[in-house]
């Protein structure tokens, strides 16, 4: 064993790891972000009893979650681009990332949905309200309130696959770390320091769902 | 016109095949107190159900102050009218649960305000009045800003009643609304729906409380398998059943 660590060549490079970390996160909820909307919708569909508006929701989760993300991120950046859909690195990352979260975000607010009793839908339809207005006011602060333990570990998880960008160059701080590592053959150091950083950030976020849970948890 | 509350004529209902309410009739006056009574899977609560649109009937027709609930004809189709139209409609009527169905986010004053506010469109302030003051009459001002979480069975339940009432209904539906309740909270929330009778309100209940029926009603309707049995004043329905039928359910019954 003649390895000695040193991490001197790490600490040069930090900043350029910090900006990877940023852009990290700032693909993890851009794509957050459009999915939970995308995933809203979906589970929404899902639960529809109108078998045209189920079936392309439930093909949609099925293709997406059955296909692993890696191959859809290069399918997006090589593929579509022969298809005649142009997107930038970042775009083309984003995108896809939000359609894979899209996915498993409707998954996660089918559960929240089907945990709410039937009941208070027909207790909102006995004193007038429209099905619109119940779901804003009654279904959707109930099922946000009952999914935030899956949604965080749900937004963890997507955190992480931020890293796959790399394989299409885009500078996060999976593709950062490598570049560094190339750069000084410091191989422990850096990842040892990557790994680090993803733990920090995804305990830190975990941390903050936590305090969320705990500022809307309902009086009892 | 007719000077009918309510008006229902051959009620027909029906899940797949099975055939819950097989053409039932029944009118109330203003100021009338109903109670439906009978053994579980005679139709009584899918015909209250039916009152407010939360059931669909395939048959036959409901009116309120001879206005038609639900459906309308279209040439010689029957149809469904627009949701916005059901929603106006259900307004009409009051509905408390068997499982209160509180909204649970929400605090005993904010569950009666959501409908005053998003249905009424009052102002939050007017709305919080009006909710004060129902919630007084039930005798819960004190628990205005409590979670439904924090209240016991027959609390809820007497806020779900002051949520129903709140939007001043024409008719106040009860479905099994003492079912879900231990023993000793039933007074309470039956206490609150006879001095709601006292004061003029027309009501409809579904009831497994005889005793109550039998104070609370001027009129008892006794269903059997989707059709009303038996019918009457409480002192003949009870002391002097017509039917074999009604007889047997009342033996069968605490009533005693």
């Amino acid at each position: 064993m003649g390895y000695t660590l040193n991490f001197a060549a790490v600490w040069r490079s930090f900043d350029d790891l910090l900006l990877g970390l940023g852009l990290s996160l700032v693909l993890a909820f851009g794509a957050i972000l459009m999915g939970a909307v995308i995933g809203l919708g979906v589970a929404f569909a899902l639960m529809a009893k109108n078998r045209l508006v189920k079936r392309p929701a439930a093909i949609y989760v099925s293709i997406i979650r059955n296909t692993p993300i890696l191959v859809l991120v290069l399918f997006t950046y090589f593929a579509l681009p022969q298809l005649g859909v142009r997107l930038g690195k970042i775009e083309s990352f984003v995108f896809t990332l939000a359609v894979y979260s899209g996915a498993y975000l409707a998954e996660v607010f089918r559960s929240g949905l089907l945990s709410i009793p039937p009941g208070l839908r027909e207790a909102g339809l006995a004193i007038g309200l429209t099905e619109t207005q119940i779901r804003t006011s009654i279904i959707a602060p109930l099922m946000f309130r009952n999914i935030l333990p899956s949604l965080s570990s749900t937004i963890i998880s997507l955190f992480k696959d931020t890293s796959l960008a790399a394989a299409i160059a885009v500078p996060e701080l999976t593709f950062e770390t490598r570049k560094i590592n190339v750069e000084t053959f410091r191989v422990i150091e850096t990842w040892m320091v990557a790994s680090c950083l993803y733990v920090f950030t995804c305990s830190t976020l975990a941390a903050l769902m936590r305090a969320l849970e705990r500022r809307l948890a309902l009086p009892r | 016109m007719s000077e009918n509350l309510l008006e229902i004529r051959g009620l027909h209902k029906s899940y797949g095949n099975v055939e819950v309410l097989k053409g039932v009739d029944c009118t109330m006056k203003q100021g009338d107190v109903v109670s439906i009574i009978g053994s579980s899977g005679s139709g009584k609560t899918t015909m209250l159900r039916c009152i407010n649109m939360l059931e669909e009937f395939q048959g036959g027709s409901i009116s309120i102050d001879g206005e038609e609930i639900g459906y309308e004809m279209a040439g010689a189709q029957r149809r469904r009218k627009r949701e916005k139209e059901i929603a106006r409609q259900r307004a009409l009527t009051g509905m408390a649960f068997q499982q209160f169905n509180l909204f649970p986010h929400m605090s005993a004053v904010g569950n009666v305000m959501l409908g005053l506010v998003k249905v009424k469109k009052m102002e939050k302030d007017a709305a919080r009045t009006v909710s004060e003051k129902w919630l007084d009459r039930v005798g819960l001002l004190s628990r205005a800003d409590h979670f439904p979480g924090q209240l016991s069975g027959g609390q809820q339940q007497r806020v779900a009643i002051a949520r129903a009432i709140a939007m001043n209904p024409r008719l106040m539906l009860f479905d099994e609304v003492t079912s879900a309740l231990d023993p000793e909270l039933v007074n309470e929330v039956l206490q609150v729906i006879k001095s709601l009778a006292q004061d003029g309100m027309s009501m409809l209940l579904v009831t497994h409380e005889m005793r109550f029926a039998y104070e609370v009603s001027n009129r008892v309707i006794f269903m059997n398998q989707g059709l009303i049995g038996e019918e009457g004043n409480p002192r003949d329905m009870f002391h002097k059943p017509k039917s074999e039928r009604l007889a047997e359910f009342l033996k069968t019954s605490s009533f005693a």
